[in-house]
Protein backbone atom coordinates (compact mmCIF):
# COMPACT_ATOMS: atom_id res chain seq x y z
CA UNK A 1 0.00 0.00 0.00
CA UNK A 2 1.31 3.02 -0.83
CA UNK A 3 -0.14 6.55 0.19
CA UNK A 4 -1.59 8.57 -3.00
CA UNK A 5 0.55 11.77 -4.37
CA UNK A 6 -0.16 15.09 -2.58
CA UNK A 7 0.67 16.88 -5.85
CA UNK A 8 -1.24 20.22 -5.78
CA UNK A 9 -1.15 21.00 -9.30
CA UNK A 10 -4.12 22.19 -10.91
CA UNK A 11 -5.69 20.09 -13.59
CA UNK A 12 -6.38 21.81 -16.97
CA UNK A 13 -9.63 23.19 -17.31
CA UNK A 14 -10.20 22.24 -21.02
CA UNK A 15 -11.67 18.95 -20.76
CA UNK A 16 -15.27 16.63 -21.53
CA UNK A 17 -17.03 17.77 -18.94
CA UNK A 18 -20.55 18.04 -19.72
CA UNK A 19 -21.61 20.65 -17.68
CA UNK A 20 -22.14 23.83 -18.57
CA UNK A 21 -19.47 26.23 -16.00
CA UNK A 22 -20.99 29.50 -14.91
CA UNK A 23 -18.50 32.09 -15.13
CA UNK A 24 -16.56 32.73 -11.78
CA UNK A 25 -18.11 29.89 -10.62
CA UNK A 26 -15.44 26.54 -11.58
CA UNK A 27 -17.46 23.81 -10.34
CA UNK A 28 -17.50 20.98 -13.10
CA UNK A 29 -19.34 17.76 -12.40
CA UNK A 30 -17.98 14.97 -14.16
CA UNK A 31 -20.05 11.56 -14.87
CA UNK A 32 -17.88 8.61 -13.98
CA UNK A 33 -19.17 5.31 -15.20
CA UNK A 34 -22.72 4.58 -14.60
CA UNK A 35 -23.95 5.83 -11.46
CA UNK A 36 -21.06 8.30 -9.81
CA UNK A 37 -19.96 11.56 -10.48
CA UNK A 38 -16.97 13.10 -9.89
CA UNK A 39 -17.32 17.81 -8.94
CA UNK A 40 -14.37 19.43 -9.23
CA UNK A 41 -14.27 22.93 -7.65
CA UNK A 42 -11.52 25.07 -7.68
CA UNK A 43 -10.05 24.92 -4.18
CA UNK A 44 -9.85 22.75 -1.20
CA UNK A 45 -11.77 24.88 0.69
CA UNK A 46 -14.52 24.89 -2.25
CA UNK A 47 -14.52 20.98 -2.13
CA UNK A 48 -15.57 21.05 2.16
CA UNK A 49 -17.84 23.78 1.75
CA UNK A 50 -19.43 21.30 -1.03
CA UNK A 51 -19.06 18.44 0.74
CA UNK A 52 -20.99 20.19 3.35
CA UNK A 53 -23.71 21.05 1.43
CA UNK A 54 -24.13 17.49 0.07
CA UNK A 55 -24.46 16.00 3.08
CA UNK A 56 -27.38 18.87 4.07
CA UNK A 57 -29.04 17.67 0.91
CA UNK A 58 -28.19 14.09 1.98
CA UNK A 59 -29.86 14.58 5.09
CA UNK A 60 -33.12 16.86 4.82
CA UNK A 61 -33.75 14.13 1.51
CA UNK A 62 -33.65 15.80 -1.68
CA UNK A 63 -30.48 14.49 -2.76
CA UNK A 64 -30.05 10.64 -3.18
CA UNK A 65 -26.58 9.27 -2.95
CA UNK A 66 -24.89 6.28 -1.54
CA UNK A 67 -21.30 7.34 -1.23
CA UNK A 68 -19.81 11.49 -0.79
CA UNK A 69 -16.10 11.04 -0.59
CA UNK A 70 -14.71 14.33 -0.29
CA UNK A 71 -11.13 14.26 -1.28
CA UNK A 72 -7.94 17.25 -2.30
CA UNK A 73 -10.13 19.18 -4.91
CA UNK A 74 -12.88 17.47 -5.63
CA UNK A 75 -16.03 15.02 -3.92
CA UNK A 76 -17.22 12.20 -5.71
CA UNK A 77 -20.56 11.39 -5.47
CA UNK A 78 -21.13 7.36 -6.22
CA UNK A 79 -24.70 5.37 -6.01
CA UNK A 80 -26.43 8.24 -8.12
CA UNK A 81 -29.34 7.03 -10.05
CA UNK A 82 -29.14 9.99 -12.95
CA UNK A 83 -25.14 11.41 -12.87
CA UNK A 84 -26.01 13.22 -16.08
CA UNK A 85 -29.34 14.91 -14.89
CA UNK A 86 -27.35 15.78 -11.60
CA UNK A 87 -24.31 17.07 -13.80
CA UNK A 88 -26.16 19.28 -15.14
CA UNK A 89 -28.03 21.01 -12.31
CA UNK A 90 -25.39 20.63 -9.84
CA UNK A 91 -23.16 24.06 -11.14
CA UNK A 92 -25.98 25.82 -10.22
CA UNK A 93 -26.51 25.08 -6.84
CA UNK A 94 -26.20 28.29 -4.13
CA UNK A 95 -23.01 26.17 -2.01
CA UNK A 96 -22.76 28.54 1.28
CA UNK A 97 -19.54 29.12 2.90
CA UNK A 98 -17.78 27.27 5.95
CA UNK A 99 -17.85 29.11 9.00
CA UNK A 100 -14.43 30.06 10.17
CA UNK A 101 -15.09 29.03 13.42
CA UNK A 102 -16.99 26.03 15.13
CA UNK A 103 -17.30 24.68 18.37
CA UNK A 104 -16.86 20.87 19.56
CA UNK A 105 -13.23 20.41 18.22
CA UNK A 106 -11.56 17.29 18.58
CA UNK A 107 -8.68 17.27 20.66
CA UNK A 108 -5.74 15.50 20.15
CA UNK A 109 -2.76 15.49 22.48
CA UNK A 110 0.68 15.31 20.94
CA UNK A 111 4.34 15.01 22.18
CA UNK A 112 6.22 16.80 19.52
CA UNK A 113 9.22 14.60 19.38
CA UNK A 114 9.33 13.10 16.00
CA UNK A 115 12.55 11.98 14.00
CA UNK A 116 11.72 15.09 11.09
CA UNK A 117 11.13 18.01 13.48
CA UNK A 118 14.64 19.15 13.16
CA UNK A 119 13.77 18.86 9.08
CA UNK A 120 10.32 20.23 9.58
CA UNK A 121 11.55 23.65 11.82
CA UNK A 122 14.56 24.05 8.61
CA UNK A 123 11.94 24.33 5.64
CA UNK A 124 9.78 26.50 8.15
CA UNK A 125 12.96 28.59 9.03
CA UNK A 126 12.08 28.30 12.23
CA UNK A 127 13.90 27.02 15.71
CA UNK A 128 13.18 23.46 16.58
CA UNK A 129 11.46 24.07 19.20
CA UNK A 130 9.03 26.76 17.42
CA UNK A 131 7.16 24.08 15.66
CA UNK A 132 5.59 22.90 18.23
CA UNK A 133 4.01 25.93 19.26
CA UNK A 134 3.14 26.71 15.53
CA UNK A 135 1.79 23.71 14.72
CA UNK A 136 -0.93 23.55 17.90
CA UNK A 137 -1.73 27.20 17.22
CA UNK A 138 -3.69 26.04 14.17
CA UNK A 139 -7.33 25.29 14.08
CA UNK A 140 -7.35 22.13 11.68
CA UNK A 141 -10.24 20.51 9.51
CA UNK A 142 -10.40 16.65 7.99
CA UNK A 143 -10.53 17.64 4.49
CA UNK A 144 -11.03 13.99 3.31
CA UNK A 145 -10.06 10.59 4.55
CA UNK A 146 -7.81 8.16 2.78
CA UNK A 147 -4.80 5.87 2.18
CA UNK A 148 -6.04 4.03 5.07
CA UNK A 149 -9.24 3.59 7.22
CA UNK A 150 -9.43 6.63 9.63
CA UNK A 151 -6.54 8.01 7.95
CA UNK A 152 -7.61 12.03 7.47
CA UNK A 153 -6.03 14.92 5.53
CA UNK A 154 -5.99 17.65 7.78
CA UNK A 155 -5.97 21.35 6.52
CA UNK A 156 -5.33 24.17 8.56
CA UNK A 157 -1.86 25.55 8.28
CA UNK A 158 -1.39 28.70 7.19
CA UNK A 159 0.39 27.78 3.27
CA UNK A 160 3.95 29.11 4.07
CA UNK A 161 4.58 26.12 6.28
CA UNK A 162 3.63 23.33 3.39
CA UNK A 163 6.76 20.82 3.19
CA UNK A 164 7.34 18.06 0.45
CA UNK A 165 7.50 14.55 1.60
CA UNK A 166 10.27 12.94 2.12
CA UNK A 167 12.18 11.74 -0.38
CA UNK A 168 12.67 7.90 0.78
CA UNK A 169 9.35 6.64 2.54
CA UNK A 170 9.89 5.03 5.56
CA UNK A 171 9.28 1.26 5.04
CA UNK A 172 7.03 1.34 8.43
CA UNK A 173 5.84 4.70 10.37
CA UNK A 174 4.60 3.57 13.87
CA UNK A 175 0.73 4.27 14.67
CA UNK A 176 0.08 7.50 16.69
CA UNK A 177 2.77 9.70 14.26
CA UNK A 178 1.96 12.77 13.68
CA UNK A 179 3.13 14.10 9.96
CA UNK A 180 2.98 16.92 7.88
CA UNK A 181 2.88 16.64 4.01
CA UNK A 182 2.28 18.95 0.95
CA UNK A 183 -0.60 21.66 3.12
CA UNK A 184 -1.79 18.76 5.11
CA UNK A 185 -1.13 17.11 8.72
CA UNK A 186 -2.04 13.45 9.16
CA UNK A 187 -1.67 10.80 12.37
CA UNK A 188 -0.99 7.25 11.34
CA UNK A 189 -4.18 5.05 12.44
CA UNK A 190 -1.73 1.97 12.62
CA UNK A 191 1.92 1.17 11.73
CA UNK A 192 2.42 1.55 7.49
CA UNK A 193 4.89 2.55 5.22
CA UNK A 194 4.92 6.05 4.84
CA UNK A 195 6.66 9.05 3.33
CA UNK A 196 5.40 12.49 5.37
CA UNK A 197 7.62 14.05 7.51
CA UNK A 198 6.77 13.16 11.41
CA UNK A 199 6.86 15.61 13.72
CA UNK A 200 5.45 14.22 16.74
CA UNK A 201 3.16 11.31 18.85
CA UNK A 202 0.05 10.69 20.17
CA UNK A 203 -1.87 7.83 22.25
CA UNK A 204 -5.26 9.18 20.58
CA UNK A 205 -6.59 6.07 18.85
CA UNK A 206 -7.53 7.15 15.49
CA UNK A 207 -9.42 3.85 14.64
CA UNK A 208 -10.83 1.25 16.20
CA UNK A 209 -13.48 -0.73 14.41
CA UNK A 210 -14.83 -2.02 18.21
CA UNK A 211 -15.92 1.41 18.66
CA UNK A 212 -18.65 3.66 17.61
CA UNK A 213 -18.06 5.76 15.76
CA UNK A 214 -14.38 3.43 13.96
CA UNK A 215 -12.89 7.01 13.32
CA UNK A 216 -11.77 9.54 15.59
CA UNK A 217 -11.72 11.57 12.26
CA UNK A 218 -14.33 12.47 9.66
CA UNK A 219 -14.96 14.57 6.96
CA UNK A 220 -15.38 17.92 8.16
CA UNK A 221 -14.59 17.61 11.45
CA UNK A 222 -12.40 20.16 13.35
CA UNK A 223 -9.46 19.42 15.13
CA UNK A 224 -6.93 21.02 17.58
CA UNK A 225 -3.53 19.29 18.44
CA UNK A 226 -2.34 19.62 22.15
CA UNK A 227 1.07 19.69 23.09
CA UNK A 228 1.33 17.30 25.87
CA UNK A 229 3.00 18.40 29.12
CA UNK A 230 6.13 17.86 29.41
CA UNK A 231 7.22 15.74 32.39
CA UNK B 1 -16.73 -23.04 20.19
CA UNK B 2 -19.86 -24.13 19.18
CA UNK B 3 -19.68 -27.54 16.77
CA UNK B 4 -21.17 -25.64 14.44
CA UNK B 5 -17.51 -25.15 12.44
CA UNK B 6 -15.58 -25.82 9.58
CA UNK B 7 -11.69 -26.44 10.07
CA UNK B 8 -9.32 -25.85 7.56
CA UNK B 9 -6.95 -28.42 6.69
CA UNK B 10 -5.42 -26.94 3.28
CA UNK B 11 -6.28 -23.23 3.13
CA UNK B 12 -5.07 -23.24 -0.79
CA UNK B 13 -3.31 -20.21 -2.60
CA UNK B 14 -5.53 -17.68 -1.05
CA UNK B 15 -9.09 -17.68 0.34
CA UNK B 16 -10.85 -15.05 2.17
CA UNK B 17 -14.06 -14.66 3.33
CA UNK B 18 -16.59 -13.02 1.75
CA UNK B 19 -19.84 -11.58 1.56
CA UNK B 20 -21.70 -7.76 -0.29
CA UNK B 21 -18.78 -5.91 1.21
CA UNK B 22 -18.94 -2.77 3.39
CA UNK B 23 -20.35 -0.24 0.95
CA UNK B 24 -21.14 3.38 2.44
CA UNK B 25 -17.83 4.11 4.53
CA UNK B 26 -15.59 5.28 1.28
CA UNK B 27 -15.47 8.92 3.15
CA UNK B 28 -13.56 7.00 6.57
CA UNK B 29 -10.72 5.42 4.06
CA UNK B 30 -12.67 2.45 4.19
CA UNK B 31 -12.47 -0.05 0.66
CA UNK B 32 -15.90 -1.45 -0.40
CA UNK B 33 -14.57 -5.35 -0.35
CA UNK B 34 -16.41 -8.32 -1.28
CA UNK B 35 -16.84 -11.10 -3.00
CA UNK B 36 -15.16 -10.56 -6.83
CA UNK B 37 -17.75 -12.60 -8.55
CA UNK B 38 -20.69 -11.50 -6.91
CA UNK B 39 -23.50 -13.47 -9.08
CA UNK B 40 -21.39 -16.74 -8.43
CA UNK B 41 -21.12 -15.93 -4.10
CA UNK B 42 -24.94 -15.37 -4.71
CA UNK B 43 -25.52 -18.27 -6.29
CA UNK B 44 -23.70 -20.79 -4.02
CA UNK B 45 -25.85 -18.96 -1.27
CA UNK B 46 -29.15 -19.62 -3.18
CA UNK B 47 -28.04 -23.30 -3.56
CA UNK B 48 -27.78 -23.89 -0.42
CA UNK B 49 -30.62 -21.73 0.78
CA UNK B 50 -28.63 -19.36 2.67
CA UNK B 51 -29.44 -15.59 2.43
CA UNK B 52 -27.77 -13.20 -0.35
CA UNK B 53 -25.80 -11.29 1.74
CA UNK B 54 -24.15 -14.76 3.62
CA UNK B 55 -21.13 -14.64 3.88
CA UNK B 56 -18.87 -17.31 1.78
CA UNK B 57 -15.20 -18.44 1.14
CA UNK B 58 -13.41 -17.28 -2.30
CA UNK B 59 -10.83 -19.39 -3.21
CA UNK B 60 -7.90 -18.59 -6.10
CA UNK B 61 -6.39 -21.02 -8.02
CA UNK B 62 -5.90 -24.36 -6.01
CA UNK B 63 -9.40 -24.10 -3.62
CA UNK B 64 -9.04 -25.52 -0.11
CA UNK B 65 -10.25 -28.48 2.12
CA UNK B 66 -12.83 -28.00 4.81
CA UNK B 67 -13.65 -30.73 7.97
CA UNK B 68 -17.17 -29.65 9.15
CA UNK B 69 -17.81 -30.53 12.74
CA UNK B 70 -21.27 -31.25 12.35
CA UNK B 71 -23.57 -32.11 8.65
CA UNK B 72 -23.78 -29.25 6.58
CA UNK B 73 -24.77 -28.91 3.10
CA UNK B 74 -22.61 -27.15 1.01
CA UNK B 75 -22.69 -25.91 -2.92
CA UNK B 76 -18.93 -24.55 -5.29
CA UNK B 77 -19.70 -22.10 -7.53
CA UNK B 78 -17.66 -19.58 -9.97
CA UNK B 79 -14.35 -21.15 -11.24
CA UNK B 80 -15.61 -24.42 -12.19
CA UNK B 81 -13.08 -27.52 -9.76
CA UNK B 82 -13.43 -31.18 -9.07
CA UNK B 83 -15.02 -31.25 -5.75
CA UNK B 84 -14.62 -34.60 -3.77
CA UNK B 85 -16.32 -35.29 0.14
CA UNK B 86 -14.08 -38.10 1.73
CA UNK B 87 -12.31 -38.61 -1.69
CA UNK B 88 -15.66 -39.40 -3.51
CA UNK B 89 -16.91 -37.14 -6.47
CA UNK B 90 -19.17 -34.63 -5.29
CA UNK B 91 -20.96 -32.39 -7.92
CA UNK B 92 -19.73 -28.91 -8.35
CA UNK B 93 -22.78 -26.15 -9.01
CA UNK B 94 -25.43 -28.06 -6.59
CA UNK B 95 -25.84 -28.63 -3.01
CA UNK B 96 -23.79 -31.01 -1.59
CA UNK B 97 -24.19 -32.98 1.94
CA UNK B 98 -21.27 -33.23 3.96
CA UNK B 99 -21.48 -35.65 6.86
CA UNK B 100 -19.78 -34.66 10.41
CA UNK B 101 -16.17 -34.77 10.39
CA UNK B 102 -15.90 -35.74 6.34
CA UNK B 103 -13.47 -33.93 4.63
CA UNK B 104 -14.80 -31.79 1.72
CA UNK B 105 -11.92 -31.14 -0.69
CA UNK B 106 -11.90 -28.07 -3.40
CA UNK B 107 -10.01 -28.99 -5.72
CA UNK B 108 -8.11 -26.94 -8.64
CA UNK B 109 -10.00 -24.96 -10.79
CA UNK B 110 -10.05 -26.13 -14.19
CA UNK B 111 -11.10 -22.63 -16.07
CA UNK B 112 -11.44 -19.50 -14.70
CA UNK B 113 -9.87 -18.39 -10.95
CA UNK B 114 -12.06 -17.85 -8.12
CA UNK B 115 -14.00 -20.70 -6.75
CA UNK B 116 -17.13 -19.71 -4.11
CA UNK B 117 -18.13 -22.26 -1.29
CA UNK B 118 -21.27 -21.62 0.54
CA UNK B 119 -22.05 -23.39 3.54
CA UNK B 120 -25.55 -24.01 4.91
CA UNK B 121 -25.67 -21.01 7.59
CA UNK B 122 -22.95 -18.70 6.37
CA UNK B 123 -19.38 -18.54 7.94
CA UNK B 124 -20.36 -16.94 11.13
CA UNK B 125 -17.03 -14.38 11.38
CA UNK B 126 -17.70 -11.55 13.77
CA UNK B 127 -18.84 -8.92 11.33
CA UNK B 128 -16.42 -5.73 11.20
CA UNK B 129 -18.74 -1.96 10.16
CA UNK B 130 -21.61 -4.82 9.01
CA UNK B 131 -19.65 -7.10 6.72
CA UNK B 132 -17.33 -10.49 7.30
CA UNK B 133 -15.52 -9.57 4.39
CA UNK B 134 -11.59 -9.91 4.29
CA UNK B 135 -10.52 -7.19 2.88
CA UNK B 136 -7.04 -7.10 1.51
CA UNK B 137 -6.03 -3.72 1.58
CA UNK B 138 -6.98 -2.19 4.14
CA UNK B 139 -6.39 -5.46 6.49
CA UNK B 140 -10.33 -5.09 7.74
CA UNK B 141 -12.27 -8.22 8.33
CA UNK B 142 -10.52 -11.91 8.98
CA UNK B 143 -7.37 -12.83 7.95
CA UNK B 144 -7.30 -15.30 5.15
CA UNK B 145 -7.87 -18.54 6.02
CA UNK B 146 -4.50 -20.81 7.21
CA UNK B 147 -4.21 -24.36 8.11
CA UNK B 148 -5.74 -25.13 11.07
CA UNK B 149 -8.26 -22.19 11.05
CA UNK B 150 -11.84 -22.58 12.56
CA UNK B 151 -14.31 -20.70 11.40
CA UNK B 152 -17.54 -20.51 12.98
CA UNK B 153 -21.10 -21.18 11.09
CA UNK B 154 -24.32 -20.19 11.62
CA UNK B 155 -27.47 -21.66 11.89
CA UNK B 156 -29.12 -22.14 8.37
CA UNK B 157 -32.19 -20.19 8.17
CA UNK B 158 -35.65 -21.74 6.89
CA UNK B 159 -34.54 -20.68 2.96
CA UNK B 160 -35.21 -23.70 0.83
CA UNK B 161 -32.52 -24.22 -2.35
CA UNK B 162 -34.40 -22.37 -5.10
CA UNK B 163 -32.17 -23.61 -7.84
CA UNK B 164 -30.75 -27.69 -8.24
CA UNK B 165 -27.81 -27.52 -10.32
CA UNK B 166 -26.17 -24.95 -12.62
CA UNK B 167 -24.39 -25.14 -15.81
CA UNK B 168 -20.45 -24.78 -16.18
CA UNK B 169 -20.30 -21.56 -17.45
CA UNK B 170 -16.59 -21.47 -19.19
CA UNK B 171 -14.92 -18.58 -18.69
CA UNK B 172 -14.44 -16.95 -22.13
CA UNK B 173 -10.88 -17.00 -24.32
CA UNK B 174 -11.06 -13.17 -24.47
CA UNK B 175 -11.97 -10.60 -21.47
CA UNK B 176 -14.08 -8.08 -23.04
CA UNK B 177 -14.56 -4.71 -20.97
CA UNK B 178 -17.13 -2.30 -21.82
CA UNK B 179 -15.83 1.26 -20.61
CA UNK B 180 -17.03 4.85 -20.66
CA UNK B 181 -14.56 7.52 -20.65
CA UNK B 182 -13.52 9.59 -18.42
CA UNK B 183 -13.71 11.38 -15.27
CA UNK B 184 -10.33 12.32 -16.52
CA UNK B 185 -9.75 11.06 -19.95
CA UNK B 186 -8.56 14.84 -20.68
CA UNK B 187 -5.15 14.02 -18.71
CA UNK B 188 -4.00 11.61 -21.76
CA UNK B 189 -3.59 12.46 -25.24
CA UNK B 190 -5.63 12.10 -28.09
CA UNK B 191 -4.41 8.81 -29.24
CA UNK B 192 -4.45 7.29 -25.59
CA UNK B 193 -8.40 6.26 -25.53
CA UNK B 194 -7.96 5.09 -29.00
CA UNK B 195 -5.04 2.78 -27.97
CA UNK B 196 -6.91 1.55 -24.85
CA UNK B 197 -10.10 0.37 -26.67
CA UNK B 198 -8.57 -0.61 -30.10
CA UNK B 199 -4.91 -2.23 -28.85
CA UNK B 200 -4.84 -5.96 -27.58
CA UNK B 201 -3.97 -5.98 -23.72
CA UNK B 202 -3.48 -8.89 -21.63
CA UNK B 203 -4.21 -9.67 -17.79
CA UNK B 204 -0.69 -9.36 -15.90
CA UNK B 205 0.27 -11.80 -12.99
CA UNK B 206 0.60 -8.49 -10.66
CA UNK B 207 -3.14 -8.53 -10.85
CA UNK B 208 -5.09 -9.36 -7.16
CA UNK B 209 -8.41 -8.29 -5.16
CA UNK B 210 -7.11 -5.11 -5.57
CA UNK B 211 -6.79 -4.42 -9.35
CA UNK B 212 -6.59 -6.47 -12.22
CA UNK B 213 -3.36 -5.02 -13.84
CA UNK B 214 -2.80 -5.28 -17.52
CA UNK B 215 0.07 -5.98 -19.62
CA UNK B 216 0.05 -3.71 -23.25
CA UNK B 217 0.86 -0.76 -25.09
CA UNK B 218 1.33 2.34 -22.47
CA UNK B 219 -1.40 4.65 -22.24
CA UNK B 220 0.62 8.37 -22.83
CA UNK B 221 -0.28 10.96 -20.44
CA UNK B 222 -0.79 14.80 -22.43
CA UNK B 223 -0.32 16.22 -18.50
CA UNK B 224 2.54 15.74 -17.09
CA UNK B 225 1.56 16.99 -13.71
CA UNK B 226 0.46 15.52 -10.57
CA UNK B 227 -2.90 14.58 -9.86
CA UNK B 228 -4.70 15.87 -6.16
CA UNK B 229 -5.99 12.84 -4.66
CA UNK B 230 -9.92 11.93 -5.79
CA UNK B 231 -12.47 9.34 -5.24
CA UNK B 232 -12.84 6.45 -6.93
CA UNK B 233 -15.53 4.30 -8.02
CA UNK B 234 -15.36 -0.09 -8.74
CA UNK B 235 -13.96 -0.56 -12.49
CA UNK B 236 -11.92 2.50 -12.44
CA UNK B 237 -9.45 2.38 -15.46
CA UNK B 238 -6.65 3.97 -13.47
CA UNK B 239 -3.81 4.51 -15.56
CA UNK B 240 -0.07 4.69 -12.98
CA UNK B 241 3.34 6.87 -13.82
CA UNK B 242 4.05 3.29 -16.36
CA UNK B 243 0.87 3.78 -18.33
CA UNK B 244 -0.28 0.33 -18.23
CA UNK B 245 -4.12 0.58 -17.23
CA UNK B 246 -5.15 -1.00 -14.14
CA UNK B 247 -9.17 -1.91 -13.51
CA UNK B 248 -9.75 -1.52 -9.57
CA UNK B 249 -11.77 -4.82 -8.06
CA UNK B 250 -13.55 -4.86 -4.67
CA UNK B 251 -10.40 -4.04 -2.41
CA UNK B 252 -9.46 -1.02 -4.20
CA UNK B 253 -8.39 2.35 -2.43
CA UNK B 254 -10.81 4.74 -1.73
CA UNK B 255 -9.03 7.86 -3.22
CA UNK B 256 -5.63 7.91 -5.82
CA UNK B 257 -3.79 10.55 -7.52
CA UNK B 258 -3.11 9.47 -11.02
CA UNK B 259 -5.77 9.46 -13.66
CA UNK B 260 -8.89 7.23 -14.17
CA UNK B 261 -9.17 7.68 -18.30
CA UNK B 262 -12.22 5.37 -18.52
CA UNK B 263 -14.63 2.80 -15.86
CA UNK B 264 -15.98 -0.30 -16.81
CA UNK B 265 -19.23 -1.14 -16.64
CA UNK B 266 -20.17 -2.93 -13.51
CA UNK B 267 -22.05 -5.47 -15.38
CA UNK B 268 -18.80 -6.70 -16.95
CA UNK B 269 -16.23 -6.90 -13.19
CA UNK B 270 -17.79 -10.39 -12.48
CA UNK B 271 -15.62 -11.97 -15.34
CA UNK B 272 -12.87 -9.68 -14.83
CA UNK B 273 -12.27 -11.39 -11.60
CA UNK B 274 -12.13 -14.60 -13.23
CA UNK B 275 -9.67 -14.05 -15.45
CA UNK B 276 -6.73 -15.57 -15.04
CA UNK B 277 -3.27 -14.13 -16.06
CA UNK B 278 -2.13 -13.60 -19.75
CA UNK B 279 -6.03 -13.37 -20.85
CA UNK B 280 -6.32 -11.37 -23.61
CA UNK B 281 -8.07 -8.45 -22.38
CA UNK B 282 -10.63 -6.28 -24.58
CA UNK B 283 -11.20 -2.29 -24.06
CA UNK B 284 -14.57 -1.72 -25.89
CA UNK B 285 -15.90 1.58 -25.93
CA UNK B 286 -19.80 2.59 -24.90
CA UNK B 287 -20.45 6.15 -25.26
CA UNK B 288 -22.49 7.11 -22.50
CA UNK B 289 -26.28 7.29 -23.30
Amino acid sequence: MTAAPLGESTAPSAGTGIAARPPGDGVRALPVGENALLVEVPSGDAAQALHAELLRRRAEGSLSVREIVPAARTVLLDGVDDPVGLAGRLPSWHIPPLPARADGAVEIPVRYDGPDLADVAALWGVDEREVPAIHAAAEFRVAFCGFAPGFGYLTGLPTRYDVPRRATPRTAVPAGSVALAGPYTGVYPRSSPGGWQLIGTTDAVLWDHARVPAALLTPGARVRFVPAELS
Amino acid sequence: MTDRALSVVRSGALTTVQDEGRPGHAHLGVPRSGALDPPAAALANRLVGNPAGAAVLETTLDGCALRPRSAVVVAVTGAPCPVTVDGRPAAWGAPVHVPAGALLDVGSVRAGLRSYVAVSGGVAVEPVLGSRSTDLLSGLGPVPLTDGTVLPVGRPGVLHARVDVVPHVAPPSELVLRVTPGPRDDWFTASALRTLTTRPYRVSSASNRIGLRTDGPPLERAVSGELPSEGLVLGAVQVPPDGRPVVFLADHPTTGGYPVIAVVRRADLPAAAQAVPGTPVRFMLVRRR
